[in-house]
């Protein structure tokens, strides 16, 4: 199914973040480690007791329960256009977009040979154009082990292309484990839809 | 709703606790409403007799008497009604807006009092006061460290939009963190209990953020390439292991908490993935397929030789260390269940917590008495807590929402 989602950044911000982080550039608010605790005030009105209070409330006004809440539903930066329409490439991207797995595995079918193949020659004969494969994974198991189950199927897709042809620079895979399902449902039909590799224009 | 909302939000999912199991022998408690709650609008005697009856090691003794911290007691007559311990307050409202929650704690069984504490808090802060008293007297009678003053963070999925909300342990006071239309998983507190790493999908793959939860600033601090995941901190707050696949396979690596270059700690040509920092620092547990399937495994925290820790069962992932370090945690599948698991260290055989079909991402308490977990139910995904032996239970429940990846905070707000 096609996926028309406009992109909140451009792989360019990524790499620019990612630089960022490489070159160890504070792109945000240091961390503020040395906010002062409010002094406790914590008196004893009865006999013999034990002093066993906590930190008691701040006199600088902050509540020490509140929780500052971030919303990133709004569209926070500039959308990005969807790929040239009318691409100047003389090879268009394949219409197939899905790659799907069997259970617990990465590896490629030979079914998706040919797509594989067309992909690469639309790559390497098109320098400017990237894409991004996501691997998916079926809902059974841990979240952080699917994640990275899917970033395998997703490496296997980009290594596919790359062995026949297609330049690493305009790959990258990611992965979304088991968070963004294609198909609901706790069976077999819903989890085979599910264990796939996607792959997006940038 | 769009836009920056600041301040508290009400929790989306309403939160509810129910015990069931059988428990040790309960101290008879009988808590009195503290004069002039009502008005502070927070029933703290509510509070507290909740929060100490949820840890099945206290009972209620229901009383209607007006007391406060300055009335006579005959403990005698208290005993007689069956309580061993009496607890009595107030609640009062002070010229600046502030409240000074007093109270006082007598033993019936020998007489005199035990405890008499007072505490000055603005009216945000009345909760968190009401959770303080119990912690003081469950320390007081217990000898152990409460955690009614902790919280919890999770994660609540309402169709296709994802929120870090961060709760009272109890469940209640639910503010939300991150409201996103993407995936967030896999939260951290920080050990000072100021901050949350998680991931985030918002970029479209997995990064590694940092949040301060009273400001809402918030920092990338991982987003190489491929996916960025599994953050967790080091004891001494200073640096977080993560999970990056940025040279193909997820491999671990620790970098400073303020973003920085990683250093890689382990090289495989298998997946590894979520680290864990023990308590003292030194080691670090973490999952891996080396072996074939996933298995939990150690490694110093400066790189090392690699044990292996799991040999029960095909499948084992998702490691948490409890407090004093000497047991661990973990999921476990079995057949076609994923079940929570706890093994103690230097021998012994693990043992299943629950004989729930899908149990997720367990999380100790830090007095190292609970355990959160999410568990996956016909009816949705919900939190749990469990004692160490598996015999109470908490169901922290919700009204249609999917809650998961809890995560318990530290002590020390």
């Amino acid at each position: 199914m096609k996926n028309s989602r406009t992109r909140p950044y451009t792989l360019l911000a990524l790499l620019g973040a990612s630089l960022a982080v490489l070159a160890g550039c504070d792109t945000a608010t240091k961390l503020n480690d040395t906010k002062a605790a409010a002094p406790v005030e914590t008196r004893n009105p009865g006999a013999g007791a034990a002093a066993a209070g906590g930190a008691g409330a701040s006199t600088s006004g902050a509540a020490q329960s509140r929780v500052a809440t971030v919303d990133l539903s709004k569209d926070a930066g500039g959308t990005v256009g969807a790929g040239s329409i009318g691409s100047t490439a003389a090879l268009a991207m394949p219409m197939q977009r899905v790659i799907f797995f069997d259970f617990d595995s990465y590896a490629i079918k030979d079914d998706y040979k040919n797509l594989i193949d067309v992909y690469a020659r639309v790559l390497s004969t098109s320098k400017g154009k990237r894409v991004v494969i996501e691997g998916h994974t079926d809902e059974r198991g841990g979240r952080e082990y699917n994640l990275a189950l899917g970033q395998k199927r997703a490496a296997a897709v980009v290594q596919s292309l790359t062995l026949l042809g297609a330049p690493e620079a305009q790959l990258e895979a990611v992965s979304f484990g088991e968070e963004r399902p294609a198909a609901q449902g706790t069976d077999e039909s819903a989890w085979s839809k599910n264990r796939r590799a996607e792959v997006k224009d940038l | 709703m769009l836009g920056l909302m600041a301040g508290v939000v009400p929790a989306a999912a309403q939160f509810r606790v129910e015990i069931s199991g059988v428990g040790a022998t309960q101290v008879p408690l009988a808590i009195a409403a503290f004069r002039d709650e009502s008005n502070a609008g927070v029933a703290i005697s509510q509070i507290v007799r909740a929060d100490l009856e949820r840890s099945g090691l206290f009972r209620s003794v229901v009383t209607d008497a007006a007391l406060d911290e300055r009335s006579v007691i005959d403990t005698a007559q208290w005993r007689s009604r069956g309580a061993d311990a009496l607890v009595a307050g107030s609640v009062s409202r002070l010229a600046d807006g502030r409240f000074d929650v007093r109270y006082k704690l007598w033993d019936a069984v020998k007489g005199g009092e035990l405890l008499g504490q007072s505490k000055t808090v603005l009216p945000a802060d009345l909760r968190l006061a009401a959770h303080r008293v119990a912690d003081e007297i469950h320390e007081k009678l217990t000898g152990e460290r409460g955690v009614y003053a902790t919280r919890i963070a999770y994660v609540v999925r309402t169709g296709r939009r994802y929120t870090l909300h961060v709760s009272d342990a109890d469940g209640e006071g639910g503010q939300v963190a991150v409201a996103s239309p993407e995936p967030i998983i896999s939260p951290a507190w920080s050990p000072d209990g100021r901050q949350l790493a998680y991931v985030s999908f918002e970029t479209q793959k997995a990064a590694v953020w940092v949040q301060d939860l009273g400001s809402g600033e918030r920092r990338m601090v991982a987003s190489f390439r491929g996916s960025n995941s599994a953050p967790a901190w080091s004891p001494d707050g200073r640096r977080l292991a993560v999970t990056l696949s940025q040279d193909g396979l997820a491999q671990i690596y620790t970098m400073p908490t303020g973003g920085g270059r990683p250093e890689k700690l382990t090289s495989s040509n298998s997946i590894d993935t979520e680290p864990v920092y023990t308590p003292d620092g030194r080691s670090i547990y973490f999952v891996s397929d080396r072996g074939g399937g996933p298995q939990i495994y150690r490694i110093p925290a400066s790189g090392g030789s690699v044990e292996r820790v799991t040999f029960s069962g095909a499948y084992n992932i998702s490691p948490a260390i409890s407090p004093n370090g000497k047991s661990m945690a973990y999921i476990s599948r079995q057949g076609n269940a994923y079940r929570l698991m706890l093994q103690e260290f230097g021998g012994g055989t693990p043992q299943a917590l629950t004989d729930s079909l899908d149990d997720e991402s367990p999380s100790f308490s830090p007095n190292g008495r609970l355990i959160v977990y999410a568990s996956r139910t016909q009816g949705g995904d919900v939190l749990m807590t469990t004692t160490l032996d598996g015999k109470i239970k908490t169901r922290l429940l919700s009204s249609g929402a999917d809650m998961r990846e809890p995560a318990w905070g530290p002590f020390g707000r």
